[in-house]
């Protein structure tokens, strides 16, 4: 039968609750201080780089990784602990996030240990941003169509080629990026991409901004013409990059960023209806609360499973299908029951620029770390459809 | 099939398809498992799992009981399992002894109230109660002037209106007219919404465990039909609506699992509970609407027959969602509480756990 797709109930351990008050009086002491408005999630928080290096200050940074690479040896589920909490308070995240989500552990995994030495710690430290370069022109959900060639020179690799929707290359001290070492066989068309740790910031790398219909500027082109790459800076197996990535996305799509990036809209909808909403309004929330209080059960028992050393692909990939999907329409759910809030609620107005912004950002959540398309078909694999 | 290492699940199991095959069950016109099926769970004490020893059951864990309401559910099987744990349960919380048989409880609906009269007398109208018909007793909760209480009530001396649910099991309308019980005792601390949630969480195990065998089934059928000269999972159409199932049928057992967990290991039905508990019922049924359909999809007009045995999944996890406060119910109650608790208590009750 279907045993592979229990969630099991676990609990957070008390040292997490510890940790979650901790993160909670950090944030705010900096919403304090002004560094950032939670009530602002529309803005551009790509230059908090003071902000990034206080959390890494904190040693909320790599934390489950081992000491001597600066990391805190700490458990994916205190991690979760400081993701969740730094999501639900609106934290200017974006530039640590994909470093301490994605990037870091793979190179952890693949990269050699000077470059470990060098990079890792300073990850820890809050000081460095990174991108990740899949997506190409023509090629999107598609990993396996990457063109953008790495030539074999000596010493190292020439890069030719564009990556696209790029989040934060514009800021980016470093992009993961695959390239085609080879062409595919005909056996195997995942055949024939490397991943390699880029260095930003250097000629032969364009960066060209591309706006985004929230009227915020995050994604980019970023075009490579002749740019050099070092031999030691070929993460893992040349030619066999496509187990990499794939693995690698599976930390992309179980975290409470994975449902929780609209949520702001409901609190503020419960603080516009006050202590005693409406029948309509209430049953609206509560089913809300119910959707969202499952998918984090869901989310928790998948991180239990990381922790526990588990591969929970598909497991996974449920959780980014269902949260990205009410992500999605939760703004749209906000919005019908915000029209029976009283004029005269003290943050309707709030409301109201959170509702414009969360319905711009819609569009995008079903995309970003996988389409639902492609994530249905993980399942379907899983199901043995496939 | 979860791999469990819980004897009360496995002993369960084993009797459920030894005797509860849903092929067999869907051809028998005269319902002659039932007696047989019934008889070897009392015999494996299952009924009164949740009933203390020393109050005549067989003393198991919240948890496992759970997870045998979970196993039930994943056979779909007519008989007042539930209905007698949750009775047996209600009967213990007021350390009352459990009586052999069938049982069941009430009220099973959040709007109805029987009362507790000055002479120990007990009357009211409680609606779709769940095998009342099949049951020898009730357990009752009655409202006193002195607060709450629970009896144990000879179901002879009740007038039962028989009704069928969606699924076509007994959903009965009772009547207590002054009636005298067996045994009465005052329950401290203990309310009707306590009742509702614990019955809740019950039917939300089964509805996940009947979603559990409505993607089992559906993935087995889209493997072996054929059409446009394909197996239809191999239509990412197909592949797709299966892969919403599976979620589905995930959200469903993780909420339910998730809320028999809060349950088993709280000192209290204190808010964190409330939330898993409400929480469960609305989602379930939620899955059980859209998972239901999807299953229904999946197998064509072949599913929409009686010969064939999705029905007696699709059909009950659709009528269980009606039973102890259906999803609408749930989502108001919580709702009002979310909002009485005010926005920034929201997250905080969320991340409780």
């Amino acid at each position: 039968m279907t045993a592979a797709l229990r969630f099991d109930p676990i609990r957070l351990p008390e040292k997490c609750e510890q940790l979650r008050k901790e993160v909670r009086a950090f944030l705010a002491e900096e919403i304090a201080a002004g560094t950032f408005d939670p009530h602002k999630p529309n803005r551009e928080d790509a230059d908090a780089p003071e902000f990034s290096r206080r959390v890494g200050a904190k040693g909320w940074l790599g934390m489950t990784w081992p000491k001597k690479y600066g990391g805190q040896e700490r458990s994916f589920l205190e991690r979760y602990v400081v993701t969740e909490e730094m999501r639900v308070a609106n934290a200017p995240t974006r530039r640590f996030f994909v470093a301490d989500r994605q990037s870091g552990p793979v190179l952890l995994k693949y990269a050699p240990e000077h470059i470990k030495m060098d990079i890792l710690p300073r990850i820890c430290r809050g000081e460095i941003c990174f991108a990740i370069g899949m997506s190409e022109p023509n090629s999107g959900s598609d990993l396996f169509a990457a063109k953008t060639r790495a030539t074999k020179t000596d010493g190292g690799y020439l890069i030719n080629g564009t990556k696209i929707w790029t989040s934060s290359a514009h800021i980016a001290d470093y992009m993961i990026a695959i390239f085609r070492t080879s062409p595919p066989t005909k056996e195997n068309r995942r055949h024939g991409l490397t991943q390699f740790l880029v260095k930003m910031k250097q000629p032969g790398i364009k960066v060209n901004p591309i706006g985004q219909i929230t009227g915020q500027y995050e994604f980019n082109e970023v075009v490579f013409t002749d740019f050099f790459v070092p031999d030691d800076h070929v993460l893992g197996e040349v030619d066999g990059a496509w187990k990499q990535a794939t693995s690698e996305l599976a930390y992309e799509r179980s975290g409470p960023e994975r449902f929780l990036e609209t949520y702001y809209v409901l609190t503020e909808l419960v603080r516009a209806v006050g202590p005693n909403p409406d029948t309509r309004s209430a049953e609206g929330i509560g089913r809300l609360v119910a959707q969202l209080h499952t998918m984090r059960r869901m989310s928790v028992s998948v991180a239990g499973m990381l922790q526990a050393g588990k591969e929970p692909v598909v497991e996974a990939s449920i959780v980014k299908d269902i949260g990205t999907v009410w992500e999605q329409q939760l703004p749209h759910r906000v919005r019908d029951l915000a029209a029976f809030v009283e004029e005269t609620a003290t943050n309707r107005e709030t409301l109201e620029r959170q509702l414009d912004f969360a319905i711009k950002t819609a569009p995008k959540l079903t995309i970003q770390g996988g389409t639902t398309e492609v994530l249905r078909g993980i399942i379907a694999r899983g199901l043995g459809l496939r | 099939m979860a791999e469990s290492d819980n004897i009360v699940v496995e002993t369960a199991e084993k009797i459920f398809a030894d005797l509860a095959d849903p092929q067999t069950i869907n051809n028998d016109r005269k319902d002659s498992w039932q007696a047989p099926l019934w008889q070897a769970l009392s015999e494996a004490g299952l009924p009164l799992s949740w009933v203390p020893d020393d109050l005549g059951g067989s003393g198991a864990s919240l948890a496992d009981g759970f997870a045998l309401l979970n196993a039930a559910g994943r056979f779909a099987v007519a008989v007042p399992l539930a209905e007698t744990m949750l009775a047996g349960w209600l009967l213990a919380q007021a350390k009352i002894t459990s009586p052999e048989g069938e049982m069941t409880v009430l009220p099973a609906s959040p709007k109805d109230r029987i009362t507790l009269d000055a002479d120990g007398a007990v009357s009211g109208r409680a609606r779709g109660v769940p095998f009342a018909k099949a049951a020898k007793h009730f357990a009752v909760l009655a409202h006193g002037k002195d607060g709450v209480s629970i009896a144990l009530v000879d179901a002879a001396n009740a007038r039962i209106e028989t009704g069928l649910n969606v699924g076509y099991d007994h959903s009965d309308t009772v009547t207590l007219d002054k009636v005298q019980p067996v045994t009465i005792k005052p329950a401290k601390g203990f309310d009707q919404t306590n009742l509702m949630l614990m019955g809740g969480v019950a039917r939300s195990l089964q509805i996940a465990g009947a979603l559990e065998s409505m993607l089992d089934i559906s993935v087995r059928y889209s493997n072996e039909r054929v059409a446009f000269e394909k197996k239809i999972s191999k239509f990412q159409a197909v592949q797709h609506n299966l892969a919403r199932l599976a979620g589905e049928s995930a959200a469903a057992l993780a909420a339910a699992t998730s809320a028999a967990d809060a349950i088993a290991n709280a000192k209290a039905f204190d808010d964190e509970v409330y939330l898993e508990a409400a929480s469960a019922k609305i989602r379930c049924a939620e899955a059980a609407e859209k998972g239901g359909a999807i299953a229904h999809q999946v197998h064509g007009a072949i599913g929409f027959t009686m010969e064939h045995i999705l029905h007696r999944y699709s059909l009950r996890a659709l009528a269980w969602r009606d039973d102890f406060g259906s999803e609408s119910h749930w989502a108001v109650e919580l709702g009002k509480l979310v909002a009485n608790r005010g926005a920034d208590e929201l997250w905080p009750l969320v991340a409780s756990r």
